[in-house]
């Protein structure tokens, strides 16, 4: 069933945020393969729908805590695409200063913990986040994505289990994309039904259409009624599918072209725009406008990203500490570093 | 005017210290609350600040470990309490890719201002899964610091300076040392967690120890004073960064040195140690930097056995007085 269209201020928002991260990628894409870009770089090309319906139904002061496949959580968030892409530059302007690169966008102003490149590392960070706001008599939330590999992971069980032990305001979301790089979800989950896997730790768990942006941010809205009503915990999954390969390496050897070409049918900004369109929210030239708009500011992100400046390698050993010790070792000349 | 102390009532103070002074101090970990802490290092706290401050965890340590990891940088400072270090092992992926990694990874945005207690050592025949000295491990991690209080008086005054500190410490208590008693100094206050100490000042060689080894180092030192060799006794306490100035000082004066570690002598503190002291004392040097550590096997369980693994009193004054030559 698909979910009844919210206010045209919201659909186009919506639209006009999956569009953006969209067209963000595929420029990360050639950047890559133009070397301005290095590393790994993870695109969630065709996942738009879950970053955007999630994290546009956040207040600007719950946090995100994402996994190393997070551009679209960073710049739905808030975070400047200029700032996002000069930090996959690595340049000092970027979101965390040029030291994380794409996998680790960060940014305090924006309560953006991470681009976290451990999978299932942060679920518990997630959860200790939720324990300070609700210690300190917050009233925030904080949203945590992981994929379905994460579920195998000891770190999720653990997080799941103190977070409903202890209540935190937690918005655990899982992005089932069907595949942890080339494992299947089949030979990867004894379980395959995640929501009643997650439910077993005693929390609300759902599953919700993640090709349609409105079903995750109505899912999303009910899930934040819930946890800012003091309900504790909730699961989300949102079933999905990554259009790319799992990362830059990556020669998708594990799947069929069918069965990406038959899922590209339900590309989320594609049916998103018709269904739109169909409804009278927008026209063709609102939507070329969408997509104008998106390459004008990207084209000012790399810009800006181009016109950067690189740390110099004096600077090589700083934010190791904030309060740098007095002791350690005396280094010599050539060998920086040494504590 | 000084008081006798355990080690034990020391932290137990300072905890209580640590909760009435900051509403953002909370104490976490396996048993802290009914059970009173493993080593009873925080009976009774859960009743005067109650179980939300002094709060049970499952037996999750990667969970709450990294629990607290996030409490902190949501505003809390946490104190988090691991049973032993052989056990924090589970929460290794959170103390060295995230507490040690998020202000640089940040790039300076988010630091990680969390506490994170743990046993080490051995000695109560707890055999080869509760005994091990891995402060090696954690010592190794640029972001971390490491510390590791010997005496009564640390132990009473460390903690508020770990806590004081933005950046994650990692505090090793010698199991052994949960009982032992000392004079705790009146008017006592934040502890330098950049310096060592020397514990005895002496003029013939140094001998470098900490934690659990350093009463063992300062038997040795007596010893050997009767011999009429004269040790100078340094305590480490802060494992990462090391104090070289206070090492180096010291060894420019005596001219050797002996470093007694209960980790096991391989890739460990004692190498790191020995080489620093070879490396920016090398012409001062008098004879080879000499170690004391425990035998290159897990640790066993018989009382015998393992006291044979481990570095003792006669091992240190034996290997002193090969430094010197007698």
């Amino acid at each position: 069933m698909t979910a009844a269209l919210p206010a045209i201020e919201t659909t186009v928002r919506l639209l006009g945020d999956m569009i953006r991260i969209r067209v963000m990628e595929e420029r990360c894409a050639e950047l890559y393969q133009q070397t301005k870009i290095r590393g790994f770089l993870h695109l969630a090309i065709g996942e738009e729908a879950v970053s955007t319906g999630v994290v546009s139904r956040l207040q600007p002061d719950d946090a995100v805590v994402a996994t190393y496949r997070e551009h679209g959580h960073a710049l739905v968030k808030g975070i400047d695409a200029a700032r996002i892409m000069a930090e996959m530059y690595g340049k000092v302007e970027g979101c965390s200063g040029g030291r994380g690169g794409s996998m680790h966008l960060f940014d305090a102003d924006h309560r953006f913990y991470g681009g976290n490149a451990i999978v299932g590392g942060h679920l518990p960070l997630a959860v200790g986040l939720g324990l300070a706001d609700d210690m300190l008599d917050g009233h925030r939330a904080t949203a945590c994505f992981f994929g379905e590999g994460a579920m195998a992971e000891g770190e999720f069980h653990e997080a799941m289990n103190l977070a409903a032990l202890w209540d935190t305001p937690t918005l655990f979301v899982c992005e089932n994309n069907l595949y942890a790089m080339g494992t299947s979800l089949e030979s990867s989950e004894s379980e395959t039904n995640l929501a009643v896997k997650a439910a077993a730790y005693n929390l609300p768990a759902w599953s919700v259409d993640g090709m349609d942006v409105v079903a995750v941010a109505e899912a999303t809205d009910r899930a934040l009624t819930s946890i800012r009503g003091g309900g504790g915990p909730v699961f989300l999954e949102a079933k999905t599918y990554r259009f790319r390969a799992h990362s830059m390496f990556d020669p998708d050897l594990y799947r069929s072209k069918d069965e990406i070409e038959r899922w590209k049918e339900r590309d989320p900004i594609v049916t998103f725009t018709d269904r739109l369109i169909e409804a009278g929210h927008i026209d063709a030239e609102g939507i070329e406008q969408l997509w104008a708009g998106a390459r004008a500011e990207m084209d000012d992100a790399v810009a800006f990203a181009e016109a950067g400046t690189w740390e110099p390698v004096e600077r090589l050993t700083t934010n190791v500490y904030r309060r740098t010790p007095s002791s350690g070792h005396p280094a010599p000349e050539t060998e920086r570093g040494q504590v | 005017m000084t008081d006798t102390i355990t080690y034990r009532d020391a932290l137990h103070d300072a905890h209580r210290e640590a909760l009435e002074a900051d509403d953002r101090v909370l104490v976490m970990g396996e048993d802290v609350a009914d059970y009173g802490g493993t080593y009873a290092v925080t009976k009774g706290l859960h009743e005067e600040f109650g179980r939300a401050r002094v709060r049970n965890t499952p037996l999750s340590e990667s969970g709450f470990v990294g629990a607290g990891i996030g409490a902190a940088l949501g505003g809390l400072r946490p104190i988090v309490e691991v049973m032993t270090v052989n056990f924090s092992l589970l929460a290794l992926d959170q103390i060295v890719n995230t507490a040690a990694t998020y202000l640089h990874m940040s790039g300076g945005q988010f630091n990680v201002p969390v506490v994170i207690r743990m046993a080490t050592g051995a000695g109560r025949q707890l055999a080869a899964q509760h005994s091990h000295s891995l402060e090696a491990w954690y010592a190794h991690v640029p972001g971390l610091r490491v510390v590791a209080p010997a005496t009564v008086t640390d132990a009473r005054w460390m903690l508020a300076s770990a806590l004081d500190d933005p950046d994650p410490v990692i505090m090793f208590e010698h199991a052994a040392l949960y009982a032992s008693k000392g004079e705790l100094s009146d008017g006592g206050g934040p502890v330098d967690l950049d310096r060592a100490a020397i514990r005895r000042p002496g003029s013939d060689i140094t001998i470098c120890a900490w934690g659990g080894t350093l009463s063992k180092a300062l038997e040795a030192a007596e010893e050997l004073g009767s011999d009429g060799i004269e040790a100078e006794v340094i305590d480490l306490r802060t494992l990462r960064p090391l104090d070289d100035a206070t090492i180096v000082q010291s060894v420019m004066r005596t001219n050797r040195a002996v470093v007694v570690d209960e980790g096991w002598r391989s890739v460990g503190l004692s190498a790191e140690i020995s080489a620093r002291i070879t490396e920016q004392c090398f012409y001062h040097l008098d004879a080879p930097v000499g170690r004391v550590c425990s035998a290159e096997v897990p640790i066993p369980y018989p009382s015998h056995l393992e006291q044979a693994a481990l570095p003792q009193v006669p091992a240190v004054v034996a290997a002193a007085k090969a430094a010197m030559n007698r």
